[in-house]
């Protein structure tokens, strides 16, 4: 018992951030139809980043963190002023190569800046596990997972609260309206973009402390958003929010239960699964007609 | 017209064939025996993107379980290498089959998304199942191909030499293959899913079955260049599974010209004998880097490719 | 040609949320003629042609024709029974040839499967030749011989929606179900679709449409039903349905407008 309550809330916590990364995908793939392929080039970015604020530029811990949000919420607005712009009427099956080619780029171009061998970030946290009864759990994974939350709050505010978020759903929804209504689409795809990639930046920055880095970490975390975002529906951010746990409480369990090895196997199981049986995700309702 | 493009064809294949006596340099011959592995591998991933518009980022899967089935039936199963090779077409089209069974309704990122979903599966399962795949060590002492006919003394296609002439005729038969399924109403259906599937439908086209018989052929291809592959190399190992080769296998159609015949091809051996050509000034990240780079370009300066290109081209001089 | 070809709808109900695209409709269509299903915006025309003809599944009803139940099979399957559609918005292939536009549409005239494509190429260049002659008399039907090597994507609004009439024709369908084929037509084109139906029907082949201009329906019609709001409220021919005071109430006078 003490073992599955142990599971669960590793779970939790990994899952708060697999919700970070979902999210970014969600918003880009169910709002700009793009499906981006390089989503985890940028967490593996934030990772990078924080690492080289760390020790390249000997910058505290805690602003290494929202600085490599920024750097890959900056490169993100660049791809997408760069890349996606010109192609804007462009068919999906373009757009979807292109974000590929963005992938094979940015990856290797990581790998040439920091070698293959893997790094480790130092964290100013101490090792000692906090005991809570019968589950301990790291104080680093604690402060990962409330930023995360944080972060996934402060995300849903931006969207129903403020005037940005309105207009990014406005343009989503009505682009010709919005424009109408004075809402520049330009500067809402690039914001949108730059908001999914500062996404996947922050689940970097955040877990890259966690786990080691190395240049082809994204890829394990971009099939993981893919997992979320169809577990939760193609633009749905609570889908996303809530899809992110439970692949991270599956993943646990089956790490825990079956077998470590194909721990990640699990991610692509769920994806494989969910489009067999319920592609428009867990939490959509009745599937859309016509 | 068809007897002018027969001819050209085979002109190239004759010259094709006598280049083993010009180029004796064995690395040479091997980067040649490559560029026909990937010729045949993108023959098969352009079935799919070219004609059906369904991109497959999991080809490399049908392409490892080709190699895989011919190893493990050479060597475990201690059985024939061409009952391995029969495996190794075989039974990735059967895996094709399911994938494309398995789609249904899928189409366009979620169908993407289902293949890599797939080839990570089996990726995974080729690295942890030991006891059928050795794990990361791989299956070592795979067999040559060798012929024994009846009557005739047996002829082993171990050397480059005699290999690359198995590559050819492999090359020749995948793409006289993908022209005939393509000439027919077969062909048309493919083209029909892909530029209008509802329209497609309505006149009877059976979108599922074509799509589930393209994307059985295309991995029975792939498997069969995996299968060759693994009686070139001599050793299977899970990095037949490695990204990079599909990676490779898309740019090669992609910038080779996605829905002709010959792109493919052509994209095979160009990014095939560049990368050997290149080897000796840069490592393989910057090539891999440079092959983003170059996808990203071709997809805004010569989306349809460079033999659409250069045809063009041809075309408005005339 | 067979007596047991028409199409019989019983009780079609389509509901999407609390909204009821069709309420119960019913009718059949005997073999021969033109049909007109009429009904202003909104009163489930398309709904129940995507129903009739496979693209949606009903909430409830069914749907029967040649004397097989065929509501929820698919589309392609429906069509192999002789029932095919044209759509509202332009349906062709925009990157094809004309010609090649047709030789899709003939696709369930063909027979070649994998195994003759592979190792037959003597039947398969008969089959080819066999289609493309095919072909060519159906854009000589619609009067589009002149562009058949032309892309279909080059060629102006009214030629493209000939080219997916004869995509349609090609089909060798029983039942042809029309979706506004004169929709967006200058009059002299529409005058030229409405010839052509009637050519159509001539030819054998059973027509149903829907369509929004008054004149070319009472024009060419032979039987006119009217939906409103998702349900049948006429069936007659087109000087009762003029005459018929609910239908006037569900125009508001647009049956004396002109087209």
């Amino acid at each position: 018992m003490d073992q599955l309550l142990q599971h669960l809330l590793n779970g939790l916590l990994l899952g708060s951030t697999y919700s970070l990364l979902g999210i970014g995908l969600t918003l880009v793939f169910g709002l700009m139809n793009v499906v981006n392929f390089a989503h985890g080039e940028f967490y593996t970015l934030g990772a990078y980043g924080t690492f080289a604020a760390l020790v390249g530029a000997s910058v505290n811990f805690f602003l290494a963190i929202p600085l490599a949000i920024a750097g890959g919420a900056l490169v993100g607005a660049v791809c997408e002023r760069l890349l996606l712009r010109p192609l804007r009427g462009a068919s999906i099956d373009t757009t979807m190569l292109v974000m590929i080619g963005l992938w094979i780029a940015l990856q290797n171009g990581e790998l040439l800046a920091w070698g293959g061998v893997a790094k480790s970030v130092p964290t100013p946290f101490s090792t000692a596990p906090v005991v809570l009864g019968p589950v301990s759990v790291s104080r680093l994974r604690i402060f990962v997972f409330v930023v995360s939350v944080l972060l996934i709050v402060g995300a849903h505010l931006l969207l129903t609260r403020t005037r940005l978020g309105r207009a990014m759903r406005a343009t989503f929804q009505d682009r010709e309206t919005a424009a109408l209504m004075g809402v520049s689409i330009e500067r809402i795809h690039t914001v949108t973009f730059a908001f999914g990639a500062a996404m996947a930046a922050a689940g970097g920055a955040l877990l890259g402390p966690v786990f080691l880095l190395y240049p082809s970490m994204g890829d394990l975390a971009a099939q993981k958003a893919f997992s979320v975002v169809i577990l939760g529906g193609l633009g749905n951010f609570v889908g996303a929010a809530l899809g992110g746990v439970l692949l991270g409480v599956a993943e646990e369990l089956g790490a825990g239960y079956v077998s470590s090895g194909y721990r990640d196997a699990v991610g692509f199981v769920i994806i494989v699964l969910m489009l067999l049986v319920r592609p428009s995700g867990l939490f959509a309702r009745a599937e859309r007609v016509g | 017209m068809r007897r002018a493009a027969a001819a050209r064809g085979a002109v190239i294949v004759a010259a094709a064939a006598a280049a083993p006596l010009v180029v004796w340099n064995p690395y040479q011959l091997h980067t040649l025996i490559m560029a026909g592995i990937f010729a045949v591998l993108a023959l098969s991933l352009n079935l799919l993107l070219g004609y059906t518009g369904q991109l497959s980022l999991g080809h490399a899967a049908f392409f490892g379980i080709g190699a895989y089935a011919a190893a493990l039936v050479s060597v475990k199963l201690e059985m024939s290498p061409w009952v391995g090779m029969l495996a190794a077409i075989v039974l990735p089209g059967l895996a094709g089959w399911g994938i494309g069974r398995l789609a249904l309704k899928l189409r366009g990122a979620y169908f993407v998304l289902l293949t890599i979903s797939f080839a990570g599966v089996v990726s995974l399962v080729s690295v942890n199942w030991m006891d059928l795949t050795n794990g990361p060590l791989g299956i070592p002492g795979v067999p040559a191909l060798a012929i024994a006919l009846p009557g005739l003394p047996e002829l082993s296609l171990r050397t480059k030499g005699a290999f690359y002439y198995l590559v050819l005729a492999a090359v020749v038969a995948a793409y006289v293959l993908c022209r005939r399924v393509i000439a027919s109403r077969i062909g048309r259906a493919l083209v029909a899913l892909r530029e209008n599937e509802t329209l497609a439908e309505s006149v009877g086209i059976d979108g599922t079955f074509y799509l589930v018989l393209a994307a059985a052929i295309s991995a029975a291809m792939a498997g069969a260049a995996g299968g060759l592959y693994a009686h070139y190399t001599r050793f299977v190992s899970p990095e037949v599974f490695l990204f990079t080769y599909t990676v490779t296998m898309v740019i090669m159609v992609v910038a080779g010209g996605k829905g002709t015949l010959a792109g493919p091809v052509v994209g095979a051996v160009i990014f095939t004998v560049l990368p050997e050509a290149l080897r000796a000034l840069t490592s393989w990240q910057w090539q891999m880097l440079l092959y983003g780079l170059l996808l990203i370009a071709t997809l805004f300066f010569m989306p349809s490719g460079i033999v659409p290109a250069l045809a063009a081209r041809a075309a408005s001089r005339r | 040609m067979s007596v047991d070809q028409h199409l019989e709808v019983s009780d079609l109900a389509m509901r999407f949320g609390g909204v009821a695209a069709l309420a119960g409709v019913s009718f059949a269509v005997r073999a021969g003629g033109v049909t007109s299903l009429i009904g202003p915006n909104g009163a489930g025309k398309t709904t129940a042609f995507n129903i009739i003809t496979g693209f949606q599944a009903p909430s409830a009803g069914r749907v029967a024709y040649a004397g097989r139940a065929i509501t929820g099979w698919r589309p392609c399957r429906i069509a192999a029974l002789g029932l095919v559609r044209t759509f509202q918005k332009t349906s062709v292939f925009p990157a094809l040839s004309v010609l090649e536009n047709v030789l899709t549409g003939l696709h369930l005239r063909g027979a070649v499967g994998i195994g003759a494509a592979l190792l037959r190429r003597r039947r398969v260049a008969e089959e080819e030749r066999r289609l493309r002659s095919k072909a060519l008399g159906v854009l000589e039907f619609v009067g589009l011989a002149g562009r058949r090597d032309d892309v279909a994507s080059d060629l102006s609004y009214g030629e493209q929606r000939l080219v997916e009439l004869a995509i349609g024709l090609a089909a060798r369908p029983r039942l042809l179900l029309l979706d506004e084929p004169a929709s967006g037509m200058t009059p002299a084109e529409k005058a030229a679709t409405a010839a052509l139906v009637r050519r159509i029907c001539d030819s054998d082949v059973t027509v149903l449409l829907v369509e929004h201009d008054m004149r070319l329906v009472m024009g060419i019609s032979d039987r006119v039903l009217v939906l409103n709001h998702g349900r049948l409220i006429a069936d007659g021919t087109p000087g009762e349905v003029q005459r018929d005071p609910e239908v006037i109430r569900a125009y508001l006078g647009a049956t004396h407008a002109a087209a």
